[in-house]
């Protein structure tokens, strides 16, 4: 019972958030919105029994991924109101539910067949965490390490796009250089 | 022994080849000296090759690659040199090498000089290609060759209008018989499954008369065009229009005989269909006797020699008609000899009048040019077919087998023929060497031709006088290959009567000539003599006015139909359904670019519409797949399942 | 208060899925565009994990897991790109981005 209370209350939390982040003209709002929205999700993996995920769900999203695109609206001018396009309403929902029925569609019909065989099977036991570790760093190796570089060059990435003045070091330069540097800053400022 | 085959058979190509560097170059003289040197080597091979089948009489055959083996058709390139072959390999490498050297004298001042030789050479390949292949398939490919090259040589001074028409002219009227050859081809390859001369040789015993019959008609109209007879013959009148040593080379010695030669070839198969001969022996005896009444009034004087040419040509078809294989042969080389020698003297002449060819307007040449004087005389004599000169012992072997097979309409035409080409050729030897110089009235000065170029022209002099010792051991040599017309002239006396009668009759046309045409005050007559406006003068003027009837009516109502295709089919029917299935997809093209506003906004909602019908179609072919068995194997036939 | 099956989840999934689609083709502010993308990303992650959970196979976790590895590095490098954008042209707003007009 307490399963079906908990899931019913989260989903409609989490239907609401995100309802908020696509039809809300404040982009703030919109961010919050969704923050909160990966929090419930996460609720939803504690609920499965995916702990592991639930927490790398807390961490990543809501905090890596969440607070990056707070610094990234730092840059843009959020006090106004975004315009929205005004286009057949009936339209856009129509094809958006069509998709996204279909998708499931298809992603559930194998289980209509009835034999499927667990790949990696749930075995009893042992934690989840434990489980997963088990099965990420034997049958998932080379995945786990390709992402582990998709995500370096990831990051390089965003440093490079996003760094300005990159041509100096300052952890190379003497602490003389830096005062100068600061003082050549200084003047222009000034003048 | 094989190697002498293919040197003679290539160096001709590489001389060709090498020559075609250059074209595009100013006269380099080396192009003519390697060139004939080549040439020349490839006589020395022919040669070769003569004296070891002389000696042994055993042909060389050689298969140098395959060329299709494709299911149950084999064509090797393969070639042979047998008895024929080699007294066809000799005749054309002699006369191409003597050609050759001449010309070098001859296109002096010609700035294509290089593209000349060049051409000439591949000639000579092509005619090599022709005369020395085992199959039918390679006898087409140098079929198609020379008249490929005879196109190019006809057409080679291309800026001159007339020069081009009569290029296309003849490579036209040749395509034209060479799809009847075609024809023949198939059918021999349908009915005896191979084209190689043995085997099908042997097959055609099997065969049924109709089927040779068609066959022989066939190959015969091949022969018809490549060899100029009526009703495709004005090509080569018009021929003359390419430089004079063209005309000696291809049209008196070579390619107009490859039609012969392939009667000659295919014996085994007219001697088969005996009627068939006897249509050939006819239309020959016609075309003897049609183009001497037109070399009668002729005022070009290569023209008279091409009608020449012609009028041989049919005693050549005849002799062979007849079923005389071995004489047409002999009264090939000969014929060779004396009419390369006849147009070279003419090409003197030319260059020493400024290009003129009228004869009335030349006269008494002979004070000036004693060699040409002499050499044309002699080539005269023996085309006449005098005693004892090359002409006589092949012209008269003609006669005999028409008069002892009873073919007395075809004997008589052609012992007339005889009277009128003695009086023809003197006729032209006589306007040009004796009487009064007419020539100074247009104010021409001519002179003898460069020295070599007589030289090089002596070894045809040589062989058109004393061919005639050849012609028992040429009978010897070929008896093997080509049957031996057995013919029996019944009495000793009547064959004496009948050799003293043809040598009185020729003789005293030759007088005729000379009295009417070597006398002094001859006038360049100028339309206006009442000979000249005579019926028969007209007609025999225009040549029957054919040349005129093919214009009127073939190939001005067939170039009125292209018009008509061009116009109507072609340009309304063909090129607007292309131009509409263009229009289509440039129409569709520019109404579906507005899809690509740049917006990302209308991209995405276009993509998420492709992506909900690609998916739909998923679902629905999967349902399906699962419910009936024949989308299930479509499918799995198309790779997706 | 029915049990909770799988077919609750993937309802829940194809709701999610929806909103986030309509997000993606309604907004004409770049980066809340890519708000709604995150939307998807998660909504599929739940399906993977309800799933999962309902057959007894680790396999669905393990793809959600690098669903999120991969949606992480595809924010820092959305983010990057539009940081230059911004930069270079003063706006993030759809209608000014028509370069690629065809």
């Amino acid at each position: 019972m307490f399963e079906a209370i908990a899931f019913y209350l989260f989903a409609f939390l989490t239907i609401a958030m995100f309802y908020i982040t696509v039809t809300t003209k404040q982009a703030l709002y919109a961010l919050t919105a969704l923050a909160a929205g990966m929090i419930f999700i996460s609720a939803f993996y504690f609920i499965l029994g995916a702990d592991f995920l639930g927490a790398v769900q807390i961490i990543v999203y809501t905090g890596a991924v969440m607070a990056l695109y707070a610094f990234g609206m730092m840059f843009f001018d959020t006090t106004r109101g975004v315009k929205e396009k005004q286009g057949n309403k009936f339209i856009v929902v129509g094809l958006a539910s069509l998709a996204a029925i279909l998708v499931v569609v298809i992603v559930a019909a194998p289980m209509a067949s009835e034999n499927i065989i667990a790949l990696n099977p749930v075995v009893d036991g042992v934690g989840n965490t434990q489980a997963i570790g088990m099965v990420l760093f034997t049958k998932y190796l080379i995945p786990f390490e390709v992402a582990a570089v998709m995500l370096l060059v990831a990051m390089v990435a965003g440093i490079v796009l996003a760094g300005k003045k990159m041509d100096l070091s300052l952890t190379l330069m003497s602490g003389a250089e830096i005062a100068d540097i600061k003082k050549q800053k200084n003047k222009k400022v000034l003048s | 022994m094989e190697k002498y085959l293919y040197i003679a058979l290539f160096a001709p190509l590489v001389s060709s080849l090498f020559s075609a560097l250059f074209t595009a170059k100013e006269k380099k003289l080396f192009t003519g000296i390697i060139g004939s040197s080549l040439i020349i080597v490839s006589f020395l091979a022919s040669s070769v090759l003569l004296t070891h089948i002389l000696k042994t009489g055993e042909p060389i055959h050689v298969e140098m690659m395959t060329w299709m083996a494709t299911g149950n058709l084999y064509i090797p390139f393969g070639f042979l040199v047998d008895q024929v072959s080699v007294t066809m390999m000799m005749v054309v490498t002699l006369v191409s090498s003597v050609v050759h050297v001449y010309a070098i004298g001859y296109m002096h001042h010609d700035k294509g000089f290089n593209r000349f030789f060049s051409w000439l050479s591949a000639f000579v390949f092509s005619m090599m290609i022709l005369v020395m292949s085992d199959n039918y398939a390679g006898l087409f490919i140098g079929w198609e060759g020379v008249g490929l090259c005879s196109w190019g040589l006809i057409g080679f001074w291309f800026h001159k209008e007339s020069a081009s028409w009569a290029a296309n002219e003849a490579f036209i009227m040749n395509r034209i018989a060479d799809l009847g050859m075609l024809i023949g081809l198939f059918l021999i390859y349908w009915h005896t499954g191979t084209l190689q001369y043995d085997g099908a040789f042997e097959a055609f015993h099997t065969l049924d008369n109709t089927t040779l019959t068609w066959i022989g008609i066939f190959l015969f109209i091949g022969a018809m065009g490549k060899s100029a007879q009526f009703p495709l013959h004005t090509w080569l009148a018009d021929a003359m229009e390419g430089p004079t040593p063209v005309s000696a080379l291809i049209h008196a010695a070579t390619m107009v005989t490859a039609g012969v030669y392939l009667v000659i070839r295919s014996n085994e198969l007219y001697t088969l269909i005996p009627d068939v001969g006897l249509f050939i022996a006819s239309l020959g005896t016609f075309v003897a006797l049609f183009a001497a009444s037109m070399a009668l009034v002729n005022r070009d004087m290569k023209r008279i020699i091409a009608y020449s040419t012609l009028s041989q040509l049919g005693y050549m078809f005849a002799a062979a008609g007849l079923g005389a294989y071995w004489v047409a042969l002999f009264h090939l080389m000969a014929h060779a000899f004396f009419k390369a020698l006849l147009f070279l003297g003419a090409g003197n002449v030319m260059h020493a009048m400024d290009d003129e060819l009228d004869p009335f307007k030349m006269g008494g040449l002979k004070k000036v040019m004693k060699g040409t004087w002499i050499m044309m005389t002699l080539a005269s004599l023996a085309l006449a077919g005098i005693f004892p000169f090359a002409g006589f012992f092949s012209k008269d072997t003609i006669l005999e087998a028409a008069f002892a097979d009873h073919h007395m309409v075809i004997y008589g035409v052609l012992l007339f023929t005889a009277g009128l080409t003695a009086f023809y050729s003197f006729r032209l030897v006589a306007l040009i060497f004796h009487g009064e110089e007419r020539y100074k009235i247009f104010g021409i000065h001519p002179h003898e031709a460069y020295r070599f170029m007589l030289i090089a022209m002596s070894p045809l002099l040589f062989l058109a006088v004393i061919a005639g010792i050849f012609q028992a051991p040429f009978f010897e040599m070929v008896e093997e290959v080509l049957s031996a017309h057995e013919y029996h002239i019944h009495s000793h006396v009547t064959v004496w009567v009948m050799m003293i009668g043809t040598q009185l009759f020729v003789g005293l046309a030759i007088l005729y000539a000379y009295k009417k045409y070597a006398r002094n005050g001859i006038e360049v007559p100028d339309g206006t003599s009442a000979i000249e406006n005579s019926f028969m003068y007209k007609l025999l003027y225009n040549q029957y006015y054919i040349p005129y009837a093919y214009e009127e009516y073939i190939v001005k109502p067939y170039r009125e139909i292209s018009k008509v295709f061009w116009t109507e089919i072609d340009m309304k029917i063909v090129d607007a359904t292309v131009d509409g299935i263009a229009g289509i997809i440039y129409n569709t093209g520019e109404k579906t670019r507005a899809m690509q506003s740049g917006n990302l906004s209308t991209m995405l909602k276009w993509m998420v519409a492709g992506t909900v019908a690609l998916l739909a179609l998923a679902v629905i072919f999967g349902i399906a797949a699962r419910n009936s068995d024949e989308v299930a194997s479509l499918l799995s036939v198309i790779g997706v399942m | 208060m029915m049990e909770i099956g799988l077919n609750h989840y993937l309802i829940l999934s194809t709701i999610l899925f929806a909103i986030g689609l309509v997000g993606v083709m309604r907004r004409k502010n770049l980066l809340l565009l890519f708000f709604a993308t995150e939307i998807l990303l998660n909504a599929v992650n739940i399906a993977f994990a309800a799933i999962s959970h309902y057959y007894g196979d680790l396999t669905g976790q393990m793809f959600a897991f690098f669903v999120m590895a991969i949606a992480a590095s595809e924010v820092a490098v959305g983010l990057g790109l539009l940081i230059v954008w911004f930069k270079r042209h003063g706006n993030i707003d759809l209608d000014f981005m028509t370069s690629m007009r065809g």
